[in-house]
């Protein structure tokens, strides 16, 4: 068939289209995440009986904080690597500043601390279900943001389908947080991290697969 | 910023707005660039070029709600092209290795071409797969140049609905090519 006849049928379709649809699409998807997230939390965990004291410490926000501006670097990789032809630009350094700053704080607290200490700073008590939980309530936003991927243009799939996936970490760890009575950072700089590993791993894992277009 | 692609991110931009003549030039003008750069890519291949058009088109066509209009076209179109090839050099791997080269993307509006060889694939044979409702809108909007509201009188169809079979029909040759592929 001639190419020529192939341009009349695209000139055919004269549905508008709106540049910035995407936009709609990936906040209901992340606010379908968030949801979908919370409503685990509260039926499989429950928010921690002592949030209103715990509140008052500083590093519960930054326990909130670490994930939440990874989710803010990660919201990036997700969006330009949807597009074709956007380079990430600064995005790979906005995603390794909150883990660095994480680990070097981890090294000051555990480089303050008697040696018979650092296993519990490291370990807490919930490290084994940690990162099980986290990738629990990263499903649903993993599952929406690679729908919405699906409808768009991803170049990239493993590094596209692994952004989407941390992304959905980034949320699902940030809402575990609310469960979650650790406060070290040694503890969030291994246990949070592998967790959102985890579910950026699997998006590495389905976005060849799922993605083509 | 080269002059075609100020021209052609001009036509494309007002062919998403609505005006179907300049979403026309565009295609065509694409299309010669497409065909320039693919054939100085794909030397082993020459057959293949043309589907190679076809299929990047109808990606650029089906994915043009991708395209920011503060992004280089060039850009934009030249990852679409890439991935359309190596989409293609991988589905022949084991026959050859991935030899050709995947230069920088200025490369993709410099050389036009509209010399057109046949395509191996028949699109309108793959377009027979389609249900009606996608496949008669597609065949009567264009290949005999009738308007939306004349179609829709052939088809015994409403507008909308001639709309969105057309829409949707570009959508699943699109995905027809992946399956078949």
């Amino acid at each position: 068939m001639k190419t020529d006849q192939l341009i009349d049928w695209l000139t055919a379709d004269t549905a508008v289209v709106a540049p910035w649809v995407w936009r709609m699409r990936y906040a209901l998807a992340l606010g379908a995440g968030v949801i979908g997230a919370v409503a685990l939390m509260l039926a499989l965990l429950g928010v921690r009986p002592d949030i209103a004291d715990a509140a008052q410490l500083p590093m519960f926000w930054v326990k909130l904080a670490f994930p939440l501006t990874l989710a803010g670097a990660a919201v990036l990789a997700v969006v330009r690597l949807s597009l074709p032809g956007v380079p990430l630009g600064r995005v790979p350094s906005a995603l390794a500043a909150p883990v660095l700053v994480m680990w070097l704080l981890s090294a000051v607290v555990l480089s303050g601390a008697a040696p018979d200490e650092r296993s519990a700073l490291l370990f807490g008590e919930t490290w084994a279900e940690c990162p099980v939980y986290v990738t629990i309530l990263s499903l649903p936003a993993l599952v929406a943001l690679l729908w919405v991927m699906k409808t768009l243009a991803p170049t990239q799939p493993v590094l596209a389908g692994a952004a989407a996936g941390l992304l959905a970490g980034a949320l699902g760890a940030t809402v575990y947080a609310l469960h979650c009575p650790e406060m070290d950072a040694p503890f969030l700089g291994a246990w949070y991290l592998l967790g959102m590993l985890i579910p950026a791993t699997l998006g590495a894992v389905a976005g060849p697969r799922l993605l083509r277009w | 910023m080269s002059t075609n692609e100020t021209r052609l991110r001009e036509l494309l931009v007002c062919g998403m707005g609505g005006d179907a003549a300049a979403y026309h030039a565009f295609l065509q003008a694409l299309s010669a660039h497409l065909r320039g750069f693919l054939r100085g890519r794909l030397t082993r291949l020459p057959d293949e070029v043309e589907d190679l058009v076809q299929e990047t088109l109808l990606a650029v066509h089906n994915q043009r709600h991708t395209y920011d209009p503060d992004q280089p076209l060039t850009a934009w179109v030249h990852a679409i092209a890439r991935y359309k090839m190596i989409d293609l050099l991988r589905r022949r791997e084991g026959r050859d290795a991935l030899h050709e080269p995947l230069d920088e993307e200025a490369a993709i509006f410099a050389k036009s071409d509209t010399e057109a060889a046949d395509a191996q694939r028949d699109l309108a044979r793959l377009l027979e797969q389609l249900p009606d409702r996608q496949r008669l809108p597609i065949v009567h909007m264009k290949l005999e140049g009738l308007s939306v509201a004349e179609a829709a009188r052939v088809t015994g169809m409403t507008e909308a609905a001639v709309k969105v079979g057309v829409h949707r029909g570009l959508k699943a040759l699109a995905a027809l090519i992946r399956g078949a592929a």
